[in-house]
């Protein structure tokens, strides 16, 4: 029962996800299997940038550049060079976590919204670097076989194959975001969020642990890329590093509620169920961005917590259940 | 007695001003050593540069027999070397014992999760915080968050902790009760410099004293030599010969 209530936050966070991973497989339509990867996508991009930005304080506005690294290197390895999908998506999420400890190295040195900028530019500038690069195929960018996907039993039995994986990538992501924030690595990262000055004092060795997380919050951003462009078989610059994308994950975990756990996957789960409704509406379906910018301002203005973070203020009884 | 701490020559500049110039002493472990000078002398700016916050320009900082000039701040807080803030650093959106666990976990011993909640209980009731252990650190007054610095700072088990102005806006009882805490601090072994502009408390407590004005160090012994000392009187009042009198007279 102690057991139970200590992880209840996790639990809670588990279930939700086990609802959107088997809800498909009872309607056995692959319109849903398609709704619910584009959610569970949401939830593990917005729960590894929830690391960087919701437990160490800095936020990482470009955080798309990782997805985009990760869909680049591992398609390459499997279109051009006829790796597997594993293969590949071990490589794309070594190599998004590699890039970020360079650019981590770099850049952690900022604060704010220096730190801000910085990261869009940077993934601006790879963005126009790949656009240029011939041997990932420039501006037009690559496309897999289609016989390639014979190797997984025809394509269907792929998209099948990519669902179930993404839904294992979500439990991952999840457990190490919960891993982490119960963690003594967490706790000095939560430090460095409140005061990194006051943090440092106390000997909290700050340059290296914002390195650590913001290579943490890169690696599984590295290996849904490989996976979702996998799925896609094509790749091109202007798909695999959308800013609007990096912004809609921000507004995620904001809505939920930075720093918590469960926030950013109630928050993913919420905006991506809100935006298919929006994108299928005649009226708003050209404008579902500027309801994005203008829930940004509500949440920012209203709820800066966000809703756990709401609720958790709300009913402090909740804060130890709620992590 | 062993030496714990010295401060050989050490000179501090911001452009053209000159912070701190040529501080020297030498700190026995034990030993409380109370900072005075007026506003603005350079005492906050002296504890920067003995925890790392900032090289000095000139003059070596050496603790436990090593050379720290250049060391980090958290590379200072591995070696056993805590502080409080004069304006106090609460980690606002963490609970009280977790900021006290941040203390025990990073610093001098690096303790895990477990051992560092611990530890953590025993020093909020030390410190007599117990209560408020569960509670938001932003939701503490003044004198509690001043409470809390020390137990962050305690919680990290230092040999020689810094106190930056911890009586500065106390009321006459918590300034008495916090007294009382550095004292048993001192009990446990822990050596301590504390800057302070209560001069009854400073007095009371310390061992000896060090002066500083204008970033120099203008007078050091013990508190009675200090409260004697025409320079000293002269920095905190303008004229010596003035303040004599009017010492005196107060006495009278």
């Amino acid at each position: 029962m102690k057991l139970l209530n200590n992880h209840l936050g996790l639990l809670i966070a588990l279930s939700v996800i086990t609802l959107l991973a088997v809800w498909p497989l009872v309607t056995q339509k692959p319109a849903d299997r398609e709704v619910a990867f584009t959610i569970l996508r949401a939830v593990a991009l917005a729960s590894s940038l929830n690391i960087i930005l919701g437990y160490t304080g800095y936020v990482s506005f470009g955080h798309i550049v990782y997805f985009g690294i990760g869909g680049y290197v591992g398609f390459y390895l499997i279109s051009q060079q006829g790796y597997s999908l594993y293969t590949a998506m071990l490589a794309g999420g070594f190599s998004a976590g590699l890039i970020a400890f360079l650019i981590g190295k770099a850049i952690l040195r900022l604060r704010g919204a220096y730190f801000a900028l910085a990261t869009i530019g940077i993934n601006q500038a790879i963005l126009a670097f790949v656009a240029n690069f011939d041997l990932f195929g420039g501006p037009i960018g690559m496309n897999i076989n289609f016989q390639l996907y014979q190797d997984y039993g025809g394509a269907p039995k792929a998209l099948q194959l990519a669902f179930y994986i993404m839904v294992g990538i979500t439990f991952v992501t999840v457990l190490v975001s919960y891993a982490v924030r119960t963690s003594k690595f967490g706790l000095g990262l939560l430090a460095i969020r409140e005061d990194e000055d006051a943090a440092e004092v106390m000997g909290v060795v700050a340059p290296n642990a914002k390195t650590w997380a913001y290579v943490l919050s890169a690696i599984f951003p590295g290996i849904i890329g490989t996976l979702f462009f996998f799925k896609n078989a094509n790749i091109q610059p202007h798909d695999a590093f959308p800013l609007h994308t990096s912004i809609e994950l921000l507004v995620m975990v904001m809505l939920g509620g930075y720093g918590t756990v469960l926030g950013p996957i109630l928050g993913a789960a919420g905006y991506q169920r809100m935006r298919g409704l929006l994108l299928t509406s005649p009226f708003f379906k050209d404008i579902q961005l500027s309801v994005a910018g203008i829930l940004l301002l509500v949440i920012i203005l209203f709820i800066p917590a966000g809703i756990v973070g709401w609720i958790r203020n709300r009913f402090p009884k909740t804060r130890r259940v709620l992590q | 007695m062993t030496i714990l701490l010295e401060v050989q020559g050490v000179t501090k500049h911001f452009g053209g001003l000159q912070a701190l110039s040529k501080v020297n002493f030498e700190l026995q472990k034990g030993e409380i050593l109370g900072l005075i000078g007026p506003n603005g002398a350079g005492k906050t700016t002296l504890f920067n540069v003995i925890n790392g916050v900032y090289p000095a320009t000139e003059g070596r900082v050496i603790f436990q027999g090593k050379d720290v000039t250049n060391a980090k701040t958290y590379q200072m807080a591995h070696m056993g070397l805590a502080r409080t803030h004069q304006i106090v650093k609460p980690l606002n959106e963490l609970s009280v014992r977790e900021n006290v666990n941040v203390g025990a976990c990073f610093g001098r011993h690096r303790y895990g999760l477990g051992k560092a909640n611990q530890i953590s209980d025993e020093t909020l009731a030390f410190i007599g915080l117990a209560n408020r252990a569960d509670q938001l650190a932003g939701s503490l007054n003044v004198a509690q968050k001043k409470r809390l610095e020390m137990a962050r700072a305690l919680a990290s088990q230092p040999y020689l902790i810094l106190l930056d102005e911890v009586l500065a806006g106390l009321n006459q009882s918590e300034i008495a009760e916090m007294v009382e805490m550095v004292c048993k601090i001192r009990k446990q072994g822990i050596t301590i410099i504390m800057i302070e502009h209560v001069m009854e408390a400073v007095m009371n407590v310390s061992d000896r004293m060090i002066v500083l004005d204008f970033g120099k160090q203008i007078a050091e012994g013990t508190p009675q030599e200090i409260k004697n000392n025409p320079a000293v009187i002269e920095a905190y009042l303008g004229d010596p010969e003035l303040a004599k009198k009017l010492m005196r007279k107060a006495a009278e």
